[in-house]
């Protein structure tokens, strides 16, 4: 096993009090394995990459265990963190742009890294950047070294960004929402070019998005979350085929498809939940047509059913 | 009845390169070109299209905040430029707009109630405070939002919510037509799909006319009756929302259909995918004839040559591709 979670709590707190952004997360991830993480706003689908990569903001605080090809990642230095995310695991951002320096050249940006942490001459960390540039399919890469990241496109900087998390030649890639701010072309392209990076170096990909379409064109397992908690994961085509949570179902179902001829969209009702107020069972009992009088109180544990993990109350023959 | 004629539209920017000497040219960038459709009264028109395909660019041309630089707009048979001032103010009133971000659209510094009322008070002077405050709380209940939130301030409510209370603003004039550009884009998927419904019955109900603005073709597809495709501010093809999405001829538009994802994991991997390469080029340099072509799988050597016709294929669906094929895409 690439990658190890076992029981990942995150609590912020705030000037309101404790906040429990993840609750009780346990996932594994083969080498070279993709696995998808999916909720909306307020699901904790970032605040889990945030902790795995150590990169939690000052108040807030994981628990539990993150094991990395067997070495636990939760409370390293973070000198020790830094050798492990540049060389083990690295993650790219949503907005290219607000993580790349605008200040400086993507070439000096790209061989700082290998100077820093594989100890590479610049020159030969030039060239190395060139190569990944090529290998992210940037055309006429060793130019592309001198200009500056407002010089290109959305597309090409998120390309960038691929590059450089890439550089180092991590095991592991942790993607949030990589593609949401980028027209649906260039996510294909984005996508594509993901799909053969992992063919290529057999690098392990943990996705988080809220769009169920790029899941199940390249995730194998996914992880559906909702208000800090898993809800049900298992093999992605188990999963859409097949949705026996409420919210899975109801997810998938509020999608607008191309493919089906739809007359009205079904609708989850009400807002995604607010993280300071939850309520003490499931918290997506406010929302769920299925909701029984215990789901306000006891949050139901995760059970196997029919080769997946679902935390419902409620019986999987009826939630259909 | 027609609400809306466009005919030939052209809208260009002059932007002065940089460094450029007083007495160079400014360079011109066609945002749209050469764009014709009609919209009835009561239908929806969907527009998609990348970022840059001058999407927006239409919408504030129609909205009479940047000016045509050639072809006319009819706004009920008359052209938006030869308005009298007092038709120009009615034409305001008539065709509002709903935004992409929800809570930027917002004034953080006025309640829910000040902001819906707000159209009211610029167009109605002599509405009272009272009776602006009504009719915002009637508003309300009609987006689905509780009247006791009359009160609160943007920040308070969730992204979903805030939609809500850009649509009740737009809507508290009784408009003709209003503009959605981009309304859910930035929402939850589980919200998305109440917004769209939730304009689908708004439509209904007051017997609006719908202009949606998305990159989105799924959700496009949802709400409209006609759709328009844009590529590089020209129309590559133009129908019925079936026949464009179901058989979409244009070699663009297919690109577009096969880029979005299914969420069906045996469809999706059994659906064979051409992504498209590259990416938009400048609208200042736009490439000659089709400028579709540098990008397309389909294209020829002649069509650098000259601008494709709109080819109308029947029942009004307009494909601007000699080369086009049908692609059925609903199994």
């Amino acid at each position: 096993m690439l990658l190890e979670v076992d029981d990942l709590a995150v609590a912020f707190r705030t000037a309101d009090g404790t906040v429990n952004a993840v609750n009780g997360l346990s996932l594994r991830l083969e080498a070279g394995g993709t696995l998808a993480i999916v909720g909306e706003s307020g699901s904790g689908k970032s605040q889990t990459a945030f902790a795995i990569m150590g990169l939690l903001a000052r108040n807030g605080e994981a628990t539990g265990s993150v094991r990395l090809d067997g070495k636990e990642l939760l409370g390293l230095s973070p000198r020790e963190l830094n050798k492990v995310r540049a060389a083990q695991a690295a993650m790219i951002f949503q907005d290219p742009m607000t993580s790349l320096n605008p200040y400086l050249r993507v070439g000096d940006q790209m061989a700082e890294v290998l100077t820093l942490h594989k100890g590479m001459s610049r020159r030969e960390a030039m060239t190395e950047s060139a190569a990944m540039l090529d290998a992210v399919r940037i055309p006429d890469a060793a130019s592309r070294l001198r200009m500056y990241p407002h010089e290109f496109s959305g597309g090409m900087r998120q390309r960038i960004m691929i590059a450089m998390a890439l550089l180092c030649r991590p095991r592991l890639l942790i993607a949030d929402e990589p593609t949401t701010a980028l027209d649906v072309t260039v996510q294909a392209q984005i996508m594509e070019l993901l799909s053969e990076i992992r063919a290529e170096f057999g690098t392990a990909i943990v996705l988080i998005t809220h769009d169920l379409g790029i899941v199940a064109d390249t995730c194998e397992r996914t992880v559906v979350m909702y208000g800090g908690r898993v809800m049900e994961q298992g093999a992605t085509e188990t999963l859409f085929e097949r949705p026996s949570h409420p919210y899975t179902l109801g997810l998938l179902k509020a999608v607008p498809r191309l493919d089906i001829d739809q007359d009205e969209l079904e609708t989850i009702p009400g807002d995604p939940p607010d993280m300071s107020r939850l309520p003490k069972g499931c918290p997506f009992t406010p929302r769920c047509g299925f909701a029984m009088e215990r789901c306000g109180r006891i949050q139901p544990p995760l059970t196997e059913w029919s080769g997946r993990l679902r935390a419902c109350h409620a019986d999987p023959e009826v939630v259909r | 009845m027609t609400l809306l004629q466009v005919r030939d539209l052209d809208v260009t920017f002059d932007i002065r390169p940089r460094g450029a000497w007083p007495w160079t040219p400014s360079d011109r960038l066609s945002a749209v070109a050469d764009l014709s459709f009609d919209l009835e009264e009561g239908t929806t028109l969907g527009v998609v299209g990348e970022s840059g395909s001058g999407k927006s660019t239409l919408a504030r041309a129609i909205i009479g905040t940047v000016p045509a630089t050639g072809g006319e707009i009819l706004w009920d048979g008359t052209d938006l430029r030869k308005l009298s001032p007092r038709a120009r103010r009615t034409h305001r009133r008539e065709v509002q707009m709903i935004f992409q971000d929800p809570l930027a659209a917002l004034n953080p510094r006025m309640n829910v109630g000040e902001i819906i009322a707000e159209p009211l008070r610029t167009h109605q002077p002599d509405v009272t405070s009272k009776q602006a405050r009504a009719k915002a709380s009637e508003m309300m209940e009609r987006v689905g939002l509780l009247p006791n939130l009359i009160n609160r301030y943007p920040h308070e409510f969730s992204g979903g919510q805030c939609q809500r209370i850009g649509i009740a603003r737009a809507l508290v004039l009784s408009p003709r037509l209003v503009i959605c550009d981009e309304p859910v884009s930035a929402l939850d998927v589980s919200v998305q799909a109440q917004v769209v419904n939730l304009l689908k019955r708004l439509q209904k109900e007051m017997g609006l006319s719908l202009i949606f603005i998305a990159h989105d073709l799924s959700v496009v597809k949802h709400i409209s009756d006609r759709i328009l495709v844009l590529y590089l501010g020209r129309q590559m093809e133009q129908g019925a929302a079936r026949d464009v999405v179901r058989r979409p001829r244009h070699p663009y538009t297919q690109a577009l259909i096969s880029s979005v994802p299914i969420p069906d994991p045996k469809r999706e991997r059994a659906r064979k995918r051409p992504v498209l390469s590259g990416e938009l080029p400048s609208p200042v340099n736009p490439p000659s004839g089709c400028v579709f072509r540098t990008r397309c799988p389909k294209a020829q050597p002649d069509c650098a040559v000259g601008r494709p016709p709109l080819l109308d294929v029947g029942d009004g669906h307009l494909v601007a591709c000699p080369y086009q094929e049908v692609m059925e895409t609903v199994a």
